[in-house]
Order: C-alpha cells, then structure tokens, then sequence
C-alpha cells in the first residue's frame, strides 16, 4: 500500500507536473483565462493519461524498444481523437472553449513523459495510479491558477459574475505567464520549507539518540 | 497584396504564436538560455512548420475530405510531422555536417513542439480574421506558417537576450530558474499588446 501512497504523493505535490516539473505548459498558459475551461483540459487529460499509462502498461512487453515513441504516439494521438469526437458530440461547450488545445493534447509532455518514465516500467495498476495521481496534480494546479486569473482578469468564478473590478492583462497571456511564474516560485519555495524542516527534525533525532548513546 | 501584408503581420506580430496564442512554450522556456540556440531552434521550428504546412494541407483538402477520414487528421499529422522531423534530420546530417552538429540537438524535439500540430490545425480552421475575403489555398498556408515560425523566432531571439542579461544576477533559489523567466516571458507579453493596435 505504502507504494501506491508514494506514486499518489509524488503525482501530486513532490514531482508535480505542472509546478515542479513545468511540463505541458502551452496548454496551461493558454487556458488560465477561465477556470471552467482549465477545469475541463484537466479532466480531460486525467481520462486520457490514465487510459495510455493503462494500455503502455499492458503492452509494454509486446512494443519493441527502438520503436516505442512511435507507438506511444499512435496510441495517445488514437485516445485524443476518441476524446475529441466524444466532447464535440456530448459537451460541444468545453469543445468550443478549448480550441486547439484539445487536438494539442497529443504533443503534451506530461503523457509521453509518463509513458516513457513510468507507465513502461510498471504493472497497470500502479501505472493507472500514476496517470490518476499526475493528471489530477495537473488539473489542481491549473484550476487554482485559472480561479486567481479569472477572479483578476475578469472579476467572476467559473463564469459567475463576481464584481466589476476587473484587470485585463491577467486575462491575456501576460498574466497567465506573471501567474504560473508566481505559483511556481510559491509552490517551490513551501516544498522546499518541508523539506528542511524534515531535514532538521532528522538531524535531531540523529543528534538525540548520539546523546543517549554516549550517556 | 494586401493580404500578404495581411499575412505577415498578423502571424509575426499581432497573433504572434508565443505572446499572444501561447504555442510552443516548452522550446520557448528550454531552449532560450542563450541567444546562439534560441536561433537555432527558431529556424529548425521554422522550417518544419513550413514543410510539415506544405504536405499536410494538399493531404486534408484533396485526399482526407474526398475520403470522409477527417477524424483522423491528429493520427495523420502526427505521423507526417515525425517522419519529416526524421527525414529532415538524416539529410541534413548528410548534407552540412556543421549545420547538423548546431541544430541536431533540437531537431528531435520539434516533433513534440505545440507550434508546429498548432499550425497544420490552425490553417485548416476558420483563418477569416487573417485574410479577409480571399480564398485559402496551399500558398496563404505556407505564407502563414513561414510568418508564424518567424514570430516565434523574433520572440525566443528576444526572451534569449534578456535572460543573458538576467544570468548576470543573483537570485533567490526558488525564483531563479523557470519563475524568473516567466515573468521576463510575461514583460514580452505586455510589449507584444501594444501591436493590438494594428487594426488590418
């Protein structure tokens, strides 16, 4: 069980992929605009990394080794085209708002970067875990950098009108890039603090029990 | 010729695909730590936009719609646009050593940039904001992407010179790095808003 908690919490806060590893950042800067929609890219790409890691995972034997990018790629270029007619028939509202990020979703690097750094080393299950873990990591960061550009640049929350104090640059790519940057240095610097607050805590523990021993 | 002056400053500056539809940002923030490789991974991209726009376009219009297979243009496009990054990469091995030797490094890469997929699917949409009344063809879709690889050039040259700049001085751990370049990246922004004005 102690596995799985490890692949969760490194997914999600130690080896993020948005704030820690700044990976698949087009898609992110381009949608912070408006919390909904980063909601939606998030989901979305919680549904389609956890399917690719699952099938990389299951055919991890069968794929030959110097053609594995290949395949990744037709199998995650196959997901995102199922995803993409299943938005547009279902919910034609998120599919108009994403755009041409939806189709991007094929080059992000969170997925190929899970394919290749997990999902062919692992059994499905932990690799499910993993897509799960990572995708949500991502949909939490975006969505909270989407609520503080939203709330900034167009004074509403998920498309309810808040008040009318409103910044436009925090709307436009401009802020998305002061916003993600900021998040990032927090994000960085409040790991950092656990760690070394760990780290002294240890060094303590070691110092205490070097007391007792010498006592 | 209007819309070639349409074109052009539409894809390099007021629809600049860094500063203002945020394409092509990995390469943007990796690879513009010095001015010598953001110019080399400009061209590269550049190039590839316009070969991966020049093949991928006919194949839409003239053999993926007669056909009824338009769902699987992101399969399609995928697949030419590495097999070009792969065949770019063994020519140019062969034919210029020393060019291959300063861009090889980044050619990989291209496959997995949003820049280029981005511009093989934008041309394909409704580009009437950009050319007006005219009618899409292969030609304004090449112009396009050439323009639109020129922009992202401009931008990383830009983004590369100021982080030179900014190597020079001490940061606090968890700003340096990626923090510190998104808000230089976000000053680039609000420079580019200024080419809003440009009304065409």
């Amino acid at each position: 069980m102690n596995k799985y908690k490890k692949i969760t919490l490194d997914g999600l806060i130690f080896q993020n992929p948005t704030l820690m590893l700044v990976l698949g950042t087009c898609p992110t800067l381009g949608l912070m605009n408006s919390a909904m929609s980063a909601l939606g890219m998030g989901l979305t790409v919680v549904v389609i990394l956890t399917l690719s890691n699952i099938i990389i995972s299951l055919l991890r034997k069968v794929i030959p080794n110097e053609v594995r990018i290949p395949c990744y790629i037709v199998i995650i270029a196959t997901l995102v085209t199922f995803a993409r007619m299943f938005l547009e028939y279902y919910l034609p509202d998120l599919h108009d708002s994403l755009g041409g990020f939806l189709a991007l979703i094929v080059v992000n690097c969170i997925i190929l970067g899970r394919a290749e750094a997990f999902a062919n080393k692992h059994n499905p299950a932990e690799a499910a875990v993993d897509g799960i873990a990572n995708g949500l990591g991502f949909t939490f960061a975006l969505t909270v950098m989407g609520i503080i550009c939203e709330v900034l640049g167009k004074g509403s929350l998920f498309g309810l009108h808040l008040w009318n104090f409103k910044i436009g640059m925090f709307a436009s790519p401009a802020g998305a890039f002061i916003v993600y940057g900021i998040s990032i240095a927090v994000f960085v610097y409040i790991i950092d603090g656990f760690e070394r607050a760990r780290r002294v805590k240890a060094n303590k523990l070691a110092r205490g029990n070097l007391l007792k021993e010498e006592a | 010729m209007g819309t070639f002056i349409a074109i052009v400053l539409s894809a390099v500056l007021t629809n600049n695909f860094i500063t203002v539809k945020t394409y092509g940002i990995c390469p943007f923030l990796g690879v513009s730590k010095k001015t010598s490789s953001a110019v080399g991974m400009g061209i590269a991209v550049t190039l590839v936009m316009v070969l991966a726009t020049l093949v991928t376009y006919p194949i839409y219009t003239y053999a993926m719609i007669p056909l009824h297979i338009e769902f699987l243009e992101i399969i399609f496009f995928i697949f030419i646009i590495a097999s070009l990054v792969q065949m770019l990469e063994k020519i140019i091995q062969k034919v210029s050593p020393s060019l291959y030797g300063a861009m090889g490094i980044y050619l990989p890469l291209i496959t997995t940039n949003c820049a280029v997929l981005g511009v093989t699917e934008l041309v394909l949409g409704d580009m009437s904001s950009v050319i007006g009344a005219a009618s899409m063809n292969v030609g304004w879709a090449v112009l396009y992407a050439l323009f639109s690889g020129l922009g992202f050039t401009l931008v990383m040259v830009i983004m590369s010179g100021m982080r030179e700049k900014l190597n020079c001085y001490k940061l606090p751990k968890a700003v340096s790095g990626f923090p510190v370049a998104m808000v230089t990246a976000s000053f680039i922004c609000m420079a580019f808003m200024v080419f809003t004005y440009i009304v065409i």
